[in-house]
């Protein structure tokens, strides 16, 4: 129920007094709310769930995350053996 | 697909898992049973399950499967009631999908729709409020459930059909909350959990703030945890560093999404369309402070004031279904006499085994019959 797909906000516009957007999930295109987004500009990514847009995804936190992950395995001697 | 097959890449899976080996130093104080983990969310239980992670993790961590399934958790006279309501000639009843499976005291909407009864799925509370605008002469119902991550798009619902003047309307409310369930479990002498993985949608619209009080009252780290399976993995490593050094802290493992102070807009509506209510969770009971209703200002659109006549049903719950322990994470799916027997998606005692997010549900589809 709380799944959220990420995807690319590809048009805004506005509809029933309410934000909306075109967001793009690799090539499936749908009508999200973006109400409770008001930064939202064309290009971000965001989480939608049942509809609405509910963040727009940092994409220098994800940056530095992926990194730190990485690192870690750096840092590590054995070889996985998975 | 950017912010997903990076998060799915089978090479950094095996290197955190590596790392997370290392990382257990085996000086646990219970290092009989390692450390129990318990992911809050149905829909990472699913994602652990359908990767194989718990089959890849080392022995001394155990995965436990937590509350977080609305549909699961969605008190059974309430889906009595919805059934009721469903079956009227002069209601159109809208829901999201995994609800219709969801078996009730005697049948399931998926029942009622093949008798006749208009249901429909639909897949934003938005669809519901078109529904309405389209059938003036029938009361559209939506099943209004969900955690804190579904209660702003089901606050946008009420809020613009009171500002559109859309009168054939109403909401069936079934809102929970899951710090008042983490409360819950850590009071309960049965829950044996050492660290939680928070729900990462949860917590992107709620914050991770008001976990701090709960982790340092109980002694438990928290951490907010994605949903892919290098996110889950990221999630236990930190959970597991803090239970290793004894940090009974709250960490942000999704912060790609997840601020400490959560989306402000979309807990605003939270806050003028609902207010906190005990709640009765399906199979656990009585969580108090676990819920949301409609504030007064929109009893208007509430289902169960607009058809009183609804209120008094009498429930029968199956005997043999065990998914209250299943979803405290005190009994596994397949320690159930029912699970793959009497239980299963096709015949399902519990909604447990039909909600997409519901541990038997997952156990059963991913062939976890009798693993650990």
């Amino acid at each position: 129920m709380c799944l959220g797909i990420p995807g690319k906000v590809i048009e805004l516009y506005e509809s029933s007094g309410m934000k909306m957007a075109k967001v793009d999930f690799g090539g499936v295109v749908k009508e999200a709310c973006m109400e409770y987004l008001p930064e939202i500009k064309l290009g971000d990514y965001t989480i939608i769930h049942v509809g609405f847009g509910i963040s727009i995804l940092n994409e220098s936190e994800a940056a530095e995350t992926m990194e730190m992950l990485k690192q870690i395995d750096a840092l590590g001697e054995e070889t996985p053996g998975v | 697909m950017k912010y997903l097959d990076e998060y799915r890449d089978a090479d950094l899976t095996r290197k955190l898992l590596a790392d997370l080996r290392k990382t257990i130093t085996h000086s646990s104080k219970t290092p009989d049973r390692g450390w129990t983990l318990m992911e809050v969310c149905g829909g990472q239980t699913h994602s652990i399950m359908k990767s194989g992670l718990d089959q890849m993790l080392p022995p001394e961590i155990n995965l436990v499967h937590g509350p977080g399934c609305p549909v699961c958790v969605t008190p059974l006279e309430l889906v009595d009631k919805a059934i009721a309501l469903a079956s009227r000639p002069d209601v159109i009843f809208t829901s999201y999908g995994d609800m219709l499976r969801v078996p009730g005291s005697d049948r399931d909407l998926f029942a009622v729709k093949a008798a006749g009864g208009d249901v429909r799925i639909i897949y934003s509370p938005l669809d519901a409020l078109k529904i309405a605008q389209e059938n003036p002469g029938k009361t559209v119902i939506f099943f209004g459930i969900g955690f804190e991550t579904t209660a702003p798009a089901n606050a946008m619902a009420v809020v613009q059909a009171k500002a559109q003047g859309i009168r054939n309307f109403a909401m069936l409310v079934s809102h929970v909350t899951v710090p008042a369930a983490i409360r819950a479990l850590m009071e309960s002498p049965d829950v044996k959990v050492d660290g939680f993985l928070a729900a990462g949608h949860v917590c992107t619209v709620m914050g991770y703030w008001e976990y701090e009080p709960l982790a340092e009252k109980y002694r438990v780290p928290i951490v907010v945890t994605g949903f892919e399976p290098v996110d889950i993995l990221h999630g236990i490593l930190d959970c597991v560093r803090l239970l290793e050094s004894g940090r009974p802290e709250v960490w942000n493992a999704y912060a790609r999404s997840v601020t400490r102070e959560g989306n402000k807009p979309a807990q605003a509506i939270i806050q003028r369309v609902f207010e906190t209510c005990d709640r009765p969770w399906r199979g656990i009971g009585v969580i108090p402070q676990s819920g949301y209703r409609l504030r007064p200002e929109f009893a208007f659109y509430d289902a169960e004031l607009r058809f009183p006549e609804i209120q008094a049903i009498d429930t029968k719950e199956s005997s043999l279904c065990i998914s209250g322990l299943v979803l405290q994470g005190i009994k596994k799916p397949h320690e159930c006499p029912a699970f793959g027997k009497e239980c299963t998606p096709q015949t399902p005692l519990g909604a447990t085994m039909v909600s997409s997010e519901g541990a038997c549900a997952a156990y059963y589809r991913y062939g976890r019959i009798s693993h650990r």
